[in-house]
């Protein structure tokens, strides 16, 4: 594979990680969050300070994991008491909140990030590798929880959260549950980001990246994994395939936002739905 | 001493220009339950019509009038095209389509007009300062202030004594009870995207006129300070509104200067919104409605 080749695929793998981990919440469990690149962001600090300081990589990364998850589990915490659009607005708070502080902590690194991340030992290859088995790893986690009663109990919290708590579903513990769950694969996402650039600064984390994730996740089709995972393939290759592309990334973003939330608010899935069931009815 | 009241000053008219951007995301939410979030988009493209009407004219007056006129129009257009369609769809739809909005008309002006943004070409008004009661101010900082004043007097008694703002906020408090009555919800949602888009626009003309600088993403975070407000004001309560407009102005003014140390100026804004929120789930505000 060429060093290219290398670095897109490690992209995508770490887009579909982010995509797939966020749709989690907010797919499945109906918690719209704006801010999951700080919970990103979060995971690649927590990877990188424990690097830079000598430990091993499942150690870093892990330390990565766990901080993400933290700081996710008190977002959770915020949700319980927050209807769904304070919600929205209170993660991206986070967003904000989360590059202002790290902008200014010098133990971070302040502006300048963090440079002296060792290298993970693995070759740039082996990272990729990495990266893409995390990422398979994620979609088979995010399929599995789907299926499972915890998949249900997430729908039926995202669907109506008062009749699931009449049929005494523990509503709280799994809002709680599935901000963890999220924001720690978010967490891991970017500890192997941290390992994959050996640079982090703090502005590859702001509010744009969450706006884009979040654009997967809607364009895919909310709540449909294989939807925004084609979706986070799609909108990571576009702008590397057509450069003229990247120029103009935020207009066709914003551009097909409004798009498919005017015209088929189910994405991709959506689409692929209506397509099979005319197909089969015809 | 005479520090700590130019920093209450400070914080008073940033306090203003967000209780005129907060208005319409107060009215919108109030009405349709929608978080207005390309408002932003109204706001940068009012300063953006200022600057060229401005250039072209030679008169700042004029290029400001011009600018509440087109984010009007802007206005009742992102109601008509983008949200009446989607009112059927759960909140998030409608909210997402918004945020596309905004960061499509960012980045629509970026291209159009250039990263470095535009400046006024002749614009004395930011550097005639003036003495008052001690404090220096420029005559930007002045009309911000006299400016939300009237705007929200005048939206006060409009709303309190015509007939249509009586049916206006008949509207938001129960709109099928409105709509026995006769009122027409439909022409009091154009209303409402047009003054609320009208004051946003105006915001966004007069910062342009304090800073002699327009840029593209100028909306971006004065945007979410506003739904913060909105939110901490208790989603479409008015009083609510105005009071957590002030209280953020004064909050990041003298927060830059207590705790600028450990976070920036943004962040202190957030961090005031979380801080009240999970104080008070609710907002501050009282009253249900306009």
């Amino acid at each position: 594979m060429s060093a290219y080749v290398t670095s897109v695929l490690a992209i995508m793998g770490i887009n579909v990680m982010l995509a797939v981990s966020l749709n989690m919440i907010s797919g499945f469990c109906g918690q719209f969050s704006l801010g999951h690149a700080a919970f990103y962001g979060a995971g690649a600090y927590g990877a990188a300070f424990f690097a830079a300081a000598g430990t091993p990589l499942p150690v870093a990364l892990l330390a990565g994991v766990i901080v993400a998850g933290l700081l996710g589990l008190v977002v959770g915490f915020a949700a319980l008491r927050l209807r769904a659009d304070f919600l929205a607005v209170t993660t991206i708070g986070v967003s904000f909140l989360f590059v202002g502080f790290v902008r200014k902590q010098p133990w971070l690194g302040a502006e300048m990030g963090i440079s002296k991340i060792p290298a993970s030992g693995l070759g740039s290859e082996g990272n990729t590798l990495l990266i893409i088995a995390c990422a398979l790893v994620t979609v088979a986690a995010s399929l599995y929880v789907d299926r499972s009663w915890m998949g249900f109990a997430f729908r039926a919290v995202g669907d109506d959260e008062e009749t699931a708590r009449t049929v005494a579903i523990p509503v709280s513990s799994y809002k709680l549950v599935a901000f963890t769950l999220g924001t720690a694969i978010a967490g891991l996402a970017g500890g192997l980001y941290a390992y994959f650039t050996q640079f982090i600064v703090p502005d590859s984390f702001g509010f744009i990246l969450s706006v884009a994730l979040m654009a997967m996740v809607v364009i895919g089709g909310t709540g449909s994994t294989l939807g925004v995972v084609a979706a986070a393939i799609l909108l990571t290759l576009l702008p590397e395939m057509f450069r003229f592309i990247n120029e103009y990334r935020l207009l066709i973003f914003g551009g097909l936002l409004v798009l498919v939330m005017r015209f088929a608010p189910g994405g991709l899935a959506g689409l692929a739905r209506a397509l099979i069931l005319r197909l089969r009815t015809s | 001493m005479l520090y700590y009241v130019d920093l209450a000053f400070n914080g008073l008219v940033f306090g203003c220009m967000y209780a005129l951007m907060a208005v319409g995301l107060t009215l919108v939410y109030g009405l349709l339950r929608i978080l207005h979030i390309a408002h932003a988009a109204v706001y940068a493209f009012g300063a953006y019509v200022a600057v060229i009407v401005a250039n072209a004219t030679g008169a700042i007056a004029l290029g400001v009038i011009a600018a509440m006129g087109a984010a009007a129009v802007l206005g009742i257009g992102i109601y008509r095209f983008l949200y009446a369609p989607l009112l059927a769809y759960p909140p998030y739809v409608p909210m997402i389509a918004s945020i596309g909005l905004l960061v499509f008309m960012e980045d629509g002006f970026r291209i159009a007009f250039g990263e470095q943004g535009l400046t006024f070409a002749r614009n004395p008004y930011p550097t005639q300062l003036h003495e008052f009661l001690g404090l220096t101010v420029n005559t930007v900082q002045i009309a911000i202030v006299v400016a939300a004043t009237v705007c929200l007097l005048l939206l006060a008694s409009f709303t309190a004594r015509t007939r249509i703002g009586i049916g206006w906020r008949a509207t938001v408090s129960d709109p099928r009870i409105a709509e026995s009555f006769g009122v027409d919800a439909i022409k009091v949602r154009y209303l409402n995207f047009a003054i609320g888009s009208a004051l946003a626009g105006l915001a966004g003309a007069l910062i342009g006129v304090l800073n002699n600088f327009v840029e593209p993403t100028m909306g971006f975070v004065v945007s979410y300070k506003a739904l913060a407000i909105i939110v901490v004001g208790g989603l479409g309560s008015l009083r609510g509104m105005l009071i957590a407009s002030l209280a953020l102005g004064l909050v990041e003014s003298y927060g830059t200067i207590f705790v600028g140390r450990f976070l920036d100026r943004d962040a202190i804004a957030f961090l005031f919104l979380i801080a009240v929120l999970i104080a008070r789930p609710r907002g501050l505000g009282g009253m249900k409605t306009a």
